[in-house]
């Protein structure tokens, strides 16, 4: 299947109209709502502030929206297939394999209870029929490609034994191993110190763009995401603001065509060439949800 | 970009593991001793506030006053309390816990008879409990608000609010008398009383090394109805903490992570989130294996279990004092061990504390 | 005209800004109790608890027979239309006793409550706020109360004090204060680092007024909830001391000990021993339920 999909330049994922709806005691609360996109081999960008429904993007595409929530979507396809006609066995069978996912704190996304090791090579396990000894060599190839010197060592480790630069690296790897086509990574630097995050982020590029895959960055950082992706969508209640290249958030000369809400993000940030007294807060329009 | 280093990954160095171990275990033996203390100056205490006379308990009503003097005096009660309580320490220690009036024999013996049946039934009791309510917990975890959460909750409820003195009963009326698919109170038939030869106290072990299976399914019939009972309260507890243990384990993020990979939600549930929920629940299980050397005295009664709870009770009804404070220090050395244990166990089985 | 007035107190009680402090309280009360409302489960525990009242409050008016009074000729009679429930081994009516017996057992559960809910919070609380050799030994002594089995404890109590409904309400009470030291401590603990409490702190107040006026109250929610919990045990241990004929003594109707007197004819009168255990079950079940709601609306943490 892979190769008739390989050679009609097919996207990796086709969405379209994408909902989230929570149906709660008090009313129908919208974290999605309406949201269309194509992800190729790319880096691609979603900015927006929390609560705008960034993170839920990601977790509809893997089929992982907590209980009172339904997904709804006019076209939901990975490579061609139909994410909305397969069911839950199906998919969960892509989760992994074909769609990754880097979560924000590797202090709580690792099971404390179990070697950083042994959650790695199971994550080989479940989707290439492995023995124990494979799986292990595996890992340990893995945690050398996130750039740790002593695989073996950290192998055998708990996730309280290591940092969170270190348990970062491990969750990647974890994430990676099986080598998915699709990696979304949500905030995965926003919860480690600023002196770990660019070397985090570089392993992330590198392997990326080395296994030509295609990658979903979900931040609230505008700069981040300006300097790391290719592409960008602003993200707002749930909806699409607009969608841009990455260089042109930076570039002065196309602010005349820039959505408001947009602007509004770039305004709140703090800028050295141009210092201000005060920086303006966010004004928000009730008639972009419309 | 700056090159990549190497952050120290390994906080626990081996010294420092050491370090904690002895701290902690200092710690758990001073709870001991502690505890071990205060429960033999509350038998003391309890034994002095006794309104018997223990000198005519030895003696007896129509002793002469020279008698009664010596006996006073070899039982060390003219001297001061602190002195007292030193001898009934250095007593207990030595296992001497006194003479039981009623069986005339040493209460450290008697008590030693009787010990192994209610281990049995306590211990038959906690696995009926971990079995069914484990599992029971986990699926309303699972299904939170469906209809196999709202029958978890009344089991726990049943198990909460019914008398367990009384269940037993309708138990013995419905299964043994009216259903007749289980023997009645006893532990073995009488047929077998004397076959099986004693080795470890538990009868059907001993049937079972004898070789004799008739009088181990005997047993078995025997053990089964009082085991169920004690077995409900256990349920109840086992599944409730199971319950609200993996709700909050279900809800963490190593959970969805595990998801994200592919982890079937089978595999999700037992092997990721129960294995986190295991290292509280088993301080559940231990105590609910103490709460049932507990229930096994008023279950006891009911179905004539010749174990510790009705040597107890019996002993409770005819004033037998010396029989029903060993009794008590022996459960409260039981409990005060498995205490212990559970922290030395719970501490081994997470790494976070290890 | 009165729908204006009750839309009108509604209003007034769920208001976002009181005026004054009853308001506040008032109002917070109201909240809760409308949460309350709406679990099922929660509002039949109060009903059985309200009924469980009722019955004792007016027992001799609901009661057909005297409880005590002895009839050898209508020795164990079945339940019929005369004896609801049948009678007993002395020819009285189990249904009058076991409405006549709600009485003993609110006694139990009151006493053992009044007595141990003020001390376990005053425990806890001295302990949790002054902190150091304070803390410690009155924990040390609560452990050692907590490490011991609560019903063979209150056993060997009941046996050096001598059988009784005043020693078994004692005897439990000993063995069921420590949970709620341990709560109360927990509950001061965090209290008493809380930014409002220094506040009152430097402005002069004494500790005895910061531990009575604001620790204590903020401790009540948890404690009330473990009580109602609690209530359902102090029946089931009550009821047991009964049986073993260690608590209430004949001719006393109380449930546990007239369970016991059943025991003998279970398998021919099943209905001596069967409806007092049913009693005892329908009030700890409303207790239960009641502590299960309760949790939910008080104690959300």
């Amino acid at each position: 299947m892979q190769t008739s999909a390989d050679k009609t330049n097919q996207p990796l994922l086709d969405i379209a109209n994408l909902k989230v709806d929570f149906h709660t005691p008090t009313g129908i609360v919208q974290a999605v709502r309406g949201l269309s996109f194509t992800l190729g081999r790319e880096r691609l960008g979603i900015v927006g502030e929390s609560g705008s429904g960034k993170s839920m993007t990601g977790r509809a595409i893997l089929d992982l929206i907590p209980h009172p929530g339904v997904v709804g979507a006019d076209r939901m396809m990975f490579r061609g297939q139909d994410l909305m006609a397969m069911d839950k066995r199906e998919r969960r069978k892509l989760r992994g394999r074909h769609i990754s996912m880097v979560m924000q704190d590797p202090k709580f996304s690792l099971n404390p209870v179990q070697t950083v090791g042994s959650q790695i090579a199971e994550a080989y396990r479940i989707h290439r029929k492995a023995g124990a000894r494979e799986a292990r060599e595996r890992s340990l190839t893995m945690l050398e490609s996130v750039q740790i010197r002593e695989p073996a060592r950290v192998y055998d480790l708990y996730p309280h034994e290591v940092s969170g630069g270190m348990g970062q690296r491990v969750m990647i790897a974890m994430m990676l191993i099986a080598e998915p086509e699709i990696l979304i990574a949500d905030e995965p630097t926003s919860a480690l110190d600023v002196t770990v995050q660019l070397q985090i982020l570089k392993i992330l590029d590198d392997l990326v763009s080395e296994r030509g895959m295609g990658l979903i960055f979900i931040s609230h950082d505008l700069h981040l995401v300006q300097s790391f992706c290719d592409r960008v969508i602003v993200m707002y209640g749930g909806k699409v603001m607009e969608t841009l290249p990455a260089a042109e958030l930076a570039d002065e000369t196309t602010r005349g065509r820039r959505h408001p809400y947009t602007l509004g993000l770039l305004n709140c940030l703090p800028d050295l060439d141009h210092p201000r007294e005060k920086l303006p807060t966010l004004n928000r329009d009730p008639a972009w949800l419309a | 970009m700056t090159a990549v280093t190497q952050a120290p990954p390994c906080r626990a160095s081996a010294p420092g593991r050491l370090g904690r171990w002895g701290r902690a275990l200092s710690r758990e033996l001073t709870t001991v001793v502690i505890t071990t203390f205060g429960l033999l100056l509350v038998t003391f205490f309890i034994a002095r506030v006794v309104p018997i006379d223990p000198v005519l308990a030895v003696v007896g009503d129509r002793a002469p006053a020279d008698v009664y003097e010596k006996a006073r005096l070899a039982l060390g009660l003219d001297k001061p309390l602190w002195h007292q309580f030193a001898i009934y320490v250095g007593k207990v220690f030595t296992g001497d816990l006194g003479t039981s009036v009623l069986t005339s024999q040493k209460v450290v013996d008697d008590i030693r008879t009787v010990f192994p049946a209610t281990l049995e039934l306590a211990t038959l009791g906690t696995l009926i409990g971990v079995v069914i309510g484990v599992p029971l917990g986990i699926l309303a975890a699972v299904n939170q608000g469906r209809w196999q959460d709202q029958i978890a909750r009344v089991v726990g409820l049943i198990g909460y609010s019914v008398p367990v003195f009384w269940i037993g009963l309708m138990a013995l009326l419905l299964f043994y008398a009216k259903l007749g698919w289980v023997a009645g109170p006893g532990r073995i038939s009488v047929v077998w009383q004397d076959i099986v030869t004693t080795r470890t106290g538990v009868i059907m072990l001993d049937a079972a090394l004898d070789g004799e299976w008739e009088a181990f399914w005997d047993a078995f019939s025997h053990l089964i109805l009082p085991a169920a009972v004690l077995g409900l309260l256990s349920v109840a507890y086992v599944s409730r903490m199971t319950r609200s243990f993996m709700i909050g384990e279900l809800q963490q993020q190593y959970v969805i992570a595990a998801r994200v990979k592919g982890v079937s939600e089978a595999a999700v549930i037992w092997r990721h989130a129960l294995r986190n929920a295991a290292v509280p629940l088993f301080t559940v299980i231990a105590l609910s294996y103490m709460h049932l050397l507990e229930g096994s005295v008023l279950t006891e009664t009911i179905f004539a279990w010749p174990g510790l709870g009705r040597y107890l009770t019996n002993a409770l009804l005819n004033a037998d004092m010396n029989a029903v404070l060993g009794g008590t220090l022996v459960v409260g050395v039981v409990f005060i061990g498995v205490n212990l244990l559970t922290d030395i166990i719970g501490r081994l089985a997470d790494p976070r504390v290890r | 005209m009165s729908d204006t007035s009750s839309a009108g107190l509604h209003a007034w009680l769920i208001s976002d800004s009181p005026t004054s402090r009853r308001q506040a309280r008032l109002g917070q009360l109201y909240r809760q109790w409308l949460a309350f409302k709406r679990n099922p489960m929660a509002v039949a525990g109060l009903a059985i608890i309200v009924l469980l009242l009722l019955a004792a409050a007016f027992a001799p008016l609901i009661a057909p027979f005297d409880p005590l009074v002895q009839a050898l000729d209508k020795r164990l009679l079945p339940p019929s239309a005369v004896n609801w429930f049948g009678t007993d081994a002395l020819g009285r009516d189990i249904f009058s006793r076991i409405v006549h017996g709600t009485r003993i057992t609110l006694v139990i559960v009151l006493l053992v409550v009044v007595t141990v809910g003020p001390f376990g919070l005053l425990v806890g609380a001295v302990s949790g706020y002054f902190g150091g050799w304070v803390d410690r030994l009155l924990m040390r002594i609560t452990d050692v109360f907590l490490a011991f089995p609560r019903l063979v404890l209150a056993l060997a109590f009941v046996a050096a004090l001598g059988p009784g409904i005043v020693n078994a309400i004692i005897a439990i009470a000993i063995t069921t204060w420590p949970p709620y030291a341990r709560v109360a401590r927990a509950e001061t603990m965090v209290i008493r680092n809380q930014d409002y409490i220094e506040a009152m702190r430097l402005q002069g107040a004494s500790r005895a007024r910061i531990i009575w006026k604001h620790v204590v109250p903020m401790c009540m929610p948890s404690l009330i909830v473990r009580t109602t919990f609690d209530m359902a045990g102090i029946i089931l241990t009550a009821a047991g001391l009964g049986f073993l004929g260690l608590g209430a003594q004949p001719p006393m109707p109380e449930w546990g000990a007239m369970i016991s007197a059943g025991r003998e004819q279970i398998f021919d009168q099943w209905w001596v021993a069967t409806f007092p255990g049913i009693a005892i079950c329908i009030v700890a079940l409303g207790f239960n339920l009641l502590g299960d709601g309760l949790r939910d609306v008080m104690d959300a943490r």
